[in-house]
C-alpha cells in the first residue's frame, strides 16, 4: 500500500516538477531550435509511457498485493498481447526517430553561402580566426606554429595573409549569417560549447572539425569547453557576441590580419625549410570538410 | 496428459552429465583462501567488489561536496577532484559492477542454478579471482604514487590522459592501464568457465529453454564481455606503449607547454572507437545479469511465473547483439563523420524495443499475481521504476539530434547513472536479501532492510531526476567549478547543495545494510533451505549453505521450467524444478493440468 502510494507520488511529483521546476532551457539564440523540439516531442512520447507504465505498476501493487486467499494467475504468454506491445512501441521509436534524423539532416548539410570562422583551442584558452577579405580562410599546419605564427598559418597560401586572428578577445559574430565553424585543437580533446547555440562539437588534434549555425539573436554568451582536458578544462572560457550587422562590420573593421600582425610569420623566413608535404594533413582535412558540407 | 513430461523424457533422452572428479581441499588455505569452489569464489569476488565499491563510493562524496559546496573543502582541489572523478568511474563500472555480477553472482549462481557440482574449470576459476585481486590493488596502489592516480576521466581519452596538464599521467595512468589489462586477463579465464558451465554442464533435463532468466543473463552478458573486453584490452596495451616507448596510435602531433611533442600521426579517434566498442557492451554486461535477476525475483516473490518466458530470452539475446552495433552513439559530436550519426542514431532507437518489452512483461508479472512485498521484491520494483527513468533518457541521448544540446552536459551524468549505476545496484541489493539466505543459512534483518530500502530508492530518485534539468540549463559535466557564467541561475546552486546532502544521507545509509550483513551471518533467524518457495535449483539443495559440490550423492533431475508457480491444479504454489512429475501433489487428479513446462515451450 505505501508503495503503490509512493510511486503514485514519484509518478505525479516527476510531472509536477518539469512544468514547475525553474530549470529548463537556457533561452536559445541560433537557428537549432529543432533540438528543443525533438526534446519536447521525445518528452511528451516518453512521458506518457512512464507516467502510464509507474500507475500500471502501482494498480497492480496495490490489487494484487499478497492475500493468504488468492493465487496467482497461470498464464506463461499471450502471444497477442506482446506482439501488440511490439508495435506500439516501435511505432513509438519511429515517432522519436523520424523528427530526430529529419533535424539531424540540415544539421549535417552546410548551407553554400555559410561563412567559415575557425576556433583553435589549446590548454586553456579559446582562439579565432575570420577569413579576411577573400573570403576564404587560408591553409594551416600544427608544425608552423611559433611566436611569429601562433595560428600555424601556411605563409605559401595566398588566402592565409589576411585572415583576421583573435587573440585574448571576445568573438564576435554576424547575426542572421549561415556560419560554418571549423574546429582546430594543437593538443588536446577540447568541445566549442555555447549553451544558447544548442550546437556543439569537439576539437581534435589532427583532424578539423566543423558544425554550423546561423544566430538568431544578438548579445553575449559564454564559451565553455565541453570535453575533459585536464586540469584547467572548467577554467577554458571564452565569450562570443552576437551582432547586428552594422556593428559586426564596425568591430571586424577594427581587427587585424595575420600579415600585419606577425609580418615575420606571414613572410615565411621561419619556416623557409618546411615543406608543402608536411603541412598536407590538415590542408587534407580542411578540404575533405569544405566538400562534405556541399 | 497429467505426466505429459514424463513421456516426453522417454522419448528424447536427456543427455547423461557425468559425474565430475572435484578437488577436495583438507586444508582451511585451499578450502577457503585458494579455494576452488565456485561459491568461496563468488564470496571472495563480491567482498572484493563490494570493498573497493565503498572506496569509489567516498570518491563520489568528495566530489559532491565539492560541486554542492565549492571553495569550502580546502583539500579539494582541481587536480584531485579530477582524480576523484576518474577513479570513482572506473572502480565503479569495471571494478565493482563488472566484478559483481560476473565474478560475484555468476560464480554463485550459475553451478547451483544448472545443476552442476562447480564450473568446469576450478582452477582456472580461482586464479581468475586472484588476478582480480591483484588488479584491484594495482588500481588502488595508484593513488599513492608520484603524481597520484590518473585524472583523466574514467573514459581515458587520450592525448590528454597521457599529456602534460592531466593529473596522473607518471604513476597513476599506468598502474590504472595495467590494472585493467590484468582485470581482462582475470575475467576473460572466469568468463571461459562460465560459458562453458553453461554449455556443457546442465543436469539431466536442464534445457537452454528451462534455464532460469538469471542464467542467461549472465550467460549473454558473458558472451559479451568476452567479446568486448578484447578491444579495450588492444587500446589499453596502445596507450600504455604511447606513454611508455613513444609509439603514436593514438597521439597525432601536438604542442604541449610551448613544445612539439616527438608524437606523429596517431588517432586520438581511434581510441574512443574502440574505447565504446567495449563500452557499450559494457553496459549491457552490468544490465543483463540485472535484467535476468529481476525477472527471477519478481516471479518468486509475486507467486507467478515471469510473463513471456521465450520473448524474454530473445530480448536478451537481441540486445547483446544490437549493443554492439551502437558504440558510436557515444560519439555524436566527437568529430567522427556525422553521417554515422544517422546509423547510430538507428541502431540505438531499435534497442529500446526489446528493452521496453522486458520492462512490460516484468510488470505484466505482477499483474493477477499474489505479490508477497518482500526485500527483495521492494529493490526490484524500484529498479524497474530507475530503469523505465533511466531508459527513457537514453532514448534521449540515443536521438542524435537530442545528443547534441546535452551531450557533456549534467544530464548525461543524471542519466547514465540512473541507468547503470543505481539501477543495476538496486539489482544487486534485491539479490543479496534474495540470496544472502541460501549463502549463510540466515535471514537478513526485515526492518533495517526497510530503512535500508527507502533511503537508497527515494534518495537516488531525488539525487539524480532533478540533475537532469541541470543539464537542460546547459550545466557541463566534469566541471571542477562552474564559476561564473551568465547562463545558470543561482538556484542551480542551491540543487547542487540539496543533492550533495542527499548523497551523504543515502550513502551512509549502507552501512546499516553492511552491518546488517555482517550481523545476520551470526544472529540473523534461521533461514532454512527454501525460504521464498522458489522452484530454481539453487533452492532445492541438501544442505544450507550448500557443501562443495552444491547437491547431495545425487544430482537434479529437471523436469519443466524454472516458472512453476501457482500452477493449476496444483496444491503448492510452486512446484520446483526437480520434482519428478508423479510426487507433484494435484488438487484433482481427474481434471488436474500438467504442472510441467507451459507446452509453449514445446512447440
Amino acid at each position: 500500500m505505501v508503495l503503490a502510494i509512493v510511486l503514485v507520488l514519484i509518478a505525479v511529483g516527476s510531472v509536477i516538477f518539469h512544468f514547475w521546476s525553474p530549470w529548463w532551457f537556457t533561452p536559445i539564440a541560433s537557428n537549432w531550435g529543432s533540438m528543443d523540439d525533438a526534446i519536447n516531442i521525445t518528452f511528451a512520447i516518453t512521458g506518457v509511457a512512464y507516467v502510464a507504465i509507474i500507475l500500471f505498476m502501482a494498480y497492480c501493487i496495490y490489487k494484487y498485493r499478497y492475500r493468504e486467499d488468492r493465487r496467482a494467475d497461470y498464464e506463461p504468454e499471450n502471444s497477442k498481447l506482446e506482439w501488440w506491445l511490439t508495435w506500439v512501441t516501435a511505432a513509438g521509436v519511429v515517432g522519436l526517430l523520424t523528427p530526430g534524423l529529419i533535424a539531424w539532416n540540415e544539421f549535417v548539410t552546410v548551407p553554400e553561402d555559410a561563412t567559415e570562422f575557425e576556433v583553435v583551442g589549446s590548454q586553456w584558452e579559446w582562439k579565432y580566426r575570420l577569413p579576411g577579405k577573400d573570403g576564404k580562410l587560408g591553409t594551416s599546419s600544427i608544425k608552423l606554429i611559433s611566436d611569429d605564427n601562433p595560428f600555424g598559418l601556411n605563409p605559401k597560401d595566398p588566402n592565409s595573409k589576411d585572415d583576421i586572428l583573435i587573440e585574448g578577445e571576445d568573438l564576435h559574430l554576424p547575426l542572421n549569417k549561415p556560419i560554418k565553424m571549423l574546429l582546430r585543437s594543437v593538443d588536446v580533446l577540447h568541445d566549442f560549447y555555447v549553451p544558447q547555440f544548442r550546437a556543439k562539437m569537439d576539437l581534435v588534434p589532427g583532424m578539423v572539425t566543423f558544425f554550423w549555425l546561423t544566430t538568431t539573436r544578438t548579445g553575449t554568451f559564454d564559451i565553455l569547453c565541453a570535453e575533459l582536458c585536464g586540469v584547467g578544462h572548467h577554467a577554458m572560457r571564452g565569450q562570443v557576441v552576437v551582432d547586428d550587422t552594422a556593428a559586426f562590420q564596425k568591430w571586424l573593421g577594427g581587427q587585424k590580419s595575420f600579415a600585419t600582425l606577425y609580418p615575420k610569420g606571414a613572410a615565411g623566413t621561419q619556416q623557409a625549410a618546411e615543406s608543402d608535404a608536411e603541412i598536407k594533413t590538415v590542408l587534407t582535412a580542411n578540404n575533405q570538410n569544405n566538400e562534405e558540407g556541399k | 496428459m497429467s505426466n505429459g513430461m514424463l513421456e516426453e523424457t522417454q522419448v528424447v533422452p536427456l543427455a547423461e552429465i557425468e559425474e565430475v572428479d572435484l578437488y577436495h581441499a583438507h586444508h582451511w588455505i585451499t578450502k577457503y583462501v585458494f579455494s576452488q569452489d565456485a561459491k568461496i569464489i563468488a564470496i571472495q569476488y563480491s567482498a572484493t567488489a563490494i570493498l573497493i565499491g565503498l572506496v569509489g563510493l567516498v570518491l563520489s562524496w568528495l566530489m559532491r561536496l565539492q560541486l554542492g559546496f565549492p571553495e569550502v573543502f580546502d583539500f579539494i582541489d582541481a587536480e584531485s577532484y579530477y582524480q576523484y572523478v576518474t577513479m570513482h568511474g572506473m572502480i565503479m563500472v569495471i571494478y565493482l559492477l563488472t566484478a559483481l555480477f560476473l565474478g560475484g553472482f555468476g560464480n554463485y549462481l550459475i553451478p547451483l542454478m544448472v545443476g552442476a557440482r562447480d564450473m568446469v574449470f576450478p582452477y582456472m576459476n580461482m586464479l581468475s579471482y586472484w588476478v582480480y585481486l591483484i588488479a584491484v590493488l594495482v588500481l588502488t596502489a595508484s593513488f599513492f604514487v608520484p603524481g597520484g592516480a590518473s585524472g583523466a576521466g574514467w573514459t581515458l581519452y587520450p592525448p590528454q590522459a597521457i599529456s602534460e596538464g592531466t593529473p596522473g599521467i607518471d604513476g597513476g595512468i599506468i598502474l590504472m592501464l595495467v590494472s585493467l589489462v590484468l582485470f581482462i586477463i582475470g575475467f576473460t579465464m572466469g568468463g571461459l568457465n562460465y560459458v562453458v558451465t553453461v554449455l556443457q554442464a546442465r543436469a539431466r533435463g536442464m534445457t537452454l529453454m528451462r534455464m532460469p532468466l538469471t542464467v542467461w543473463g549472465i550467460f549473454v552478458a558473458t558472451i559479451l564481455a568476452l567479446l568486448a573486453f578484447p578491444a579495450l584490452f588492444v587500446a589499453g596495451v596502445m596507450m600504455l606503449l604511447d606513454r611508455v616507448l613513444g609509439t603514436s596510435f593514438f597521439m597525432p602531433e601536438m604542442i604541449v607547454q610551448g613544445e612539439m611533442t616527438s608524437h606523429e600521426n596517431g588517432s586520438p579517434l581511434l581510441f574512443q572507437h574502440l574505447f565504446w566498442f567495449f563500452g557499450h557492451p559494457e553496459v549491457y554486461i552490468v544490465a543483463l545479469p540485472a535484467f535476468g535477476v529481476v525477472s527471477d525475483i519478481i516471479s518468486t516473490h509475486a507467486r507467478k511465473n515471469i510473463f513471456g518466458y521465450r520473448m524474454m530470452v530473445w530480448a536478451i539475446v537481441a540486445i547483446g547483439g544490437l549493443s554492439f552495433i551502437v558504440w558510436a552513439h557515444h560519439m555524436y559530436v566527437s568529430g567522427m563523420n556525422p553521417y554515422f550519426g544517422f546509423f547510430f542514431a538507428t541502431t540505438t532507437l531499435i534497442i529500446a524495443v526489446p528493452t521496453a518489452l522486458k520492462m512490460y512483461n516484468w510488470v505484466l508479472t505482477l499483474w493477477k499475481g499474489n505479490i508477497h512485498l518482500t526485500i527483495p521484491m521492494l529493490f526490484c520494483v524500484a529498479f524497474i521504476l530507475t530503469f523505465l527513468n533511466g531508459g527513457i533518457t537514453g532514448l534521449f541521448l540515443g536521438n542524435v539530434i537530442v545528443d547534441i544540446p546535452l551531450s557533456d552536459t549534467m544530464f548525461v551524468v543524471a542519466h547514465f547513472h540512473m541507468v547503470m549505476g543505481i539501477a543495476p545496484v538496486l539489482v544487486i541489493f534485491a539479490a543479496i536479501y534474495h540470496w544472502f539466505p541460501k549463502m549463510s543459512g540466515r535471514m537478513l534483518h526485515e526492518g533495517w532492510g526497510q530503512f535500508h530500502f527507502w533511503i537508497t530508492f527515494l534518495g537516488s530518485y531525488l539525487i539524480y531526476f532533478p540533475m537532469h534539468y541541470l543539464g537542460f540549463i546547459g550545466v557541463p559535466r566534469r566541471y571542477f567549478e562552474i564559476g561564473e557564467t551568465s547562463f545558470i541561475p543561482p538556484s542551480a546552486a542551491t540543487l547542487n547543495e540539496f543533492i550533495t546532502v542527499v548523497v551523504l544521507i543515502v550513502g551512509f545509509a549502507q552501512v546499516v545494510f553492511i552491518a546488517n550483513i555482517i550481523i545476520s551471518i551470526f544472529k540473523g533467524k534461521p533461514a532454512g533451505d527454501n525460504p521464498w518457495n522458489a522452484t530454481s535449483l539453487e533452492w532445492q539443495t541438501a544442505t544450507t549453505p550448500p557443501g562443495h559440490g552444491n547437491f547431495g550423492d545425487e544430482l537434479p533431475v529437471v523436469y519443466r521450467w524454472a516458472y512453476a508457480y501457482s500452477v493449476p491444479g496444483v496444491e503448492a504454489d510452486f512446484v520446483p524444478q526437480n520434482m519428478p512429475p508423479d510426487e507433484v501433489k494435484r488438487t484433482d487428479t481427474a481434471t488436474g493440468a500438467v504442472a510441467d513446462d507451459p507446452p509453449e515451450l514445446h512447440q
